[in-house]
């Protein structure tokens, strides 16, 4: 290894207890990078806390700490939001990446959870995604919703014992943690399917819903994608992520029961749907193990 | 040691670290593998996939559960939701014994997701081994803690790695994940005698071993395990072995990370230092 003289002298150091010094050593890893990934100018000089040695100064061994922690949570985040990042081009997503990792730090002790409030920072702040910002909330909740129905919680399924002798004013059905009902401006869950069946990371039979006639340029793909509502439910079968494509009515059901209302409350509201046609719904719903209930 | 109290008198051989690109080989191709580490931090979740995967590994292999993110040296307390969730992967996974990391990472409850240096001192040395010794007692498995590879070290700091290392240990009680690519990679960066580091630790608490790849740089060396391990690092581990005799040892490959065979393979060339070590 070459061998240099430090490019910074050192100034007195300080006297930090523990607390105290990981305080500004954190403070100094967490700084945003400058624009050529540097480490920016830090209100305690490193020299202050971090010895030089003969080839690197105080700041530079301080920098291998600030680059790592960048490199590390941009690199989470950019593999769990691809869709995201086919919405905003790879430079837009990596300065909002950026910004909401700057508001956003995490706290959790795991990177699973990095993205938990992107959605959240989207709407705060839509300097990031604009134009396009529908477009991108949407992208994100799907994203964040696949997710939560990797790895969420599971509670026991509803078991039709469970529901023996009570009107239908008594039964509180509930969708499982691991669920997320979205309604979206924009068929996203389209743009998501082909980019993960491109990646190879869903079985293409999984889902319901229709594909794009033509491969998305992920460069171009704000422009492409029509605006158009769909309403999904992002579950899982077996341990593999699903997307399934929702009726007006079954939203609306299905919001209703998620809400709070009771199954009486939930389906009075549906005055078009034959019972025929709920009681269907409700079949392939439980057989799917989306409901449990809590006990009241 | 082979069997000693914080390995929980266990007496494993060669170890490989179980990783996604190897789930699908593993479990159609039942490999003979002597034992699984899993990052504890992967399989910390409610449901779904991972859970799925471990527990059929379960059913087949021996794991022991290796931790990022306790950051036993970091000045706050220790997550107690952190710990709660780990105590119910403990007692899913029967692991013999855990190990995490001699380092820090998080601050008034934010996450680094690094593995950062300590100060070494003795008011942390103090404030380490208390918490070692809160998780021991709420997790009622042995721990045993890693050496980490660094790039920068603190003006504050009273006493060697090496030093440090041992108060802690002496004082928690617990005992060591000697990473011996570690201490290569800080030796370089920090110029000192890797050997008088190996030399200086208690070898009686070296419950497990770790050897890794490297990656240099003009000015440094980074612990990035993506290549087999270099030859300097294998001569310290057969040195460490001399030391403490055949201990459970595990390669990190986490990044770039090559066929099952392969990262077999190169896990398998240890074999022929604790060989030796019986043989001794």
């Amino acid at each position: 290894m070459k061998r240099t003289k430090p490019i910074d002298s050192s100034p007195k150091p300080l006297p930090l207890d523990l607390a105290a010094l990981q305080r500004v050593m954190a403070s100094a890893v967490m700084r945003p990078l400058n624009a050529v990934d540097r480490t920016r100018s830090t209100p305690l000089s490193a020299a202050v806390f971090i010895k030089p040695n003969d080839r690197l100064s105080s700041l530079e061994r301080l920098e291998i700490y600030n680059r790592q922690y960048w490199f590390r949570i941009l690199d989470c985040l950019y593999d769990d939001y691809p869709g995201l990042r086919a919405v905003l081009g790879g430079s837009r997503f990596q300065r909002l990446a950026k910004a909401y990792l700057e508001r956003y730090p995490s706290h959790s002790f795991t990177l699973r959870n990095l993205g938990q409030h992107l959605v959240q920072f989207i709407q705060e702040e839509p300097k990031w995604t604009k134009p396009h910002q529908r477009l991108a909330l949407d992208m994100a909740r799907v994203e964040w919703a696949q997710i939560v129905a990797f790895d969420g919680e599971a509670k026991p399924p509803l078991n039709f014992k469970q529901l023996a002798g009570r009107e239908p004013a008594q039964i509180f059905l509930r969708l499982q943690p691991y669920i997320s009902l979205l309604e979206l401006a924009y068929p996203v869950d389209e743009v998501v399917i082909r980019i993960l069946r491109d990646d190879d990371k869903m079985r293409s039979e999984a889902s319901n819903a229709v594909e794009l006639q033509s491969r998305v340029s992920r460069r171009s793909i704000a422009q492409k994608i029509p605006r158009r509502k769909v309403r999904l439910l992002i579950h899982r079968i077996e341990n593999e992520v699903y997307f399934k494509r929702l009726e007006p009515a079954q939203f609306q059901l299905l919001q209703a029961l998620q809400s709070g209302s009771s199954l009486a409350e939930a389906c009075a509201g549906l005055t078009k749907t034959s019972p025929e046609a709920l009681g269907g719904w409700f079949a392939n719903w439980s057989a799917l193990r989306w409901f449990w209930m809590p006990k009241r | 040691m082979p069997a000693n109290p914080y390995n929980g008198e266990t007496d494993y051989g060669i170890g490989i670290g179980l990783r996604v690109p190897h789930y699908r080989h593993i479990l159609e191709k039942k490999p003979v593998v002597d034992w699984f580490e899993i990052i504890s931090e992967n399989f910390m979740v409610d449901a779904g996939r991972p859970l799925a995967v471990l527990d059929q590994i379960l059913e087949q292999y021996r794991v022991v559960q290796h931790g990022v993110a306790m950051y036993f040296g970091s000045a706050e307390p220790l997550n107690r939701e952190h710990l709660k969730k780990l105590k119910r992967l403990v007692k899913r996974t029967k692991t013999p014994w855990l190990s995490d990391h001699l380092c820090w990472g998080s601050v008034d409850g934010r996450y680094t997701h690094d593995l950062l240096p300590m100060p070494y001192t003795f008011e942390a040395a103090e404030n380490t081994a208390k918490k070692i010794r809160e998780a021991r007692d709420y997790l009622e498995v042995p721990i045993c803690v890693e050496n980490v590879s660094s790039y920068a070290e603190y003006h504050v700091s009273e006493m060697s790695e090496w030093e440090f290392l041992t108060e802690v240990v002496e004082r928690a009680d617990c005992g060591i994940l000697l990473d011996v690519n570690n201490i290569y990679v800080s030796s370089q960066n920090h110029n000192f005698d890797p050997y008088d580091y190996l030399n200086a630790i208690p070898a009686h608490r070296v419950g497990q071993i770790h050897i890794a790849g490297h990656s240099k740089f003009e000015k440094y060396i980074l612990d990035t395990h993506d290549h087999p391990v270099l030859d300097p690092v294998w001569q310290l581990y057969a040195h460490a072995i001399r030391q403490v005799g055949h201990t459970a040892t595990l390669l990190e490959w986490d990044d770039r990370i090559p066929s099952f065979d392969e990262v077999n393979h190169e896990a398998h060339k240890a074999d022929r230092f604790l060989a030796q070590a019986v043989a001794a």
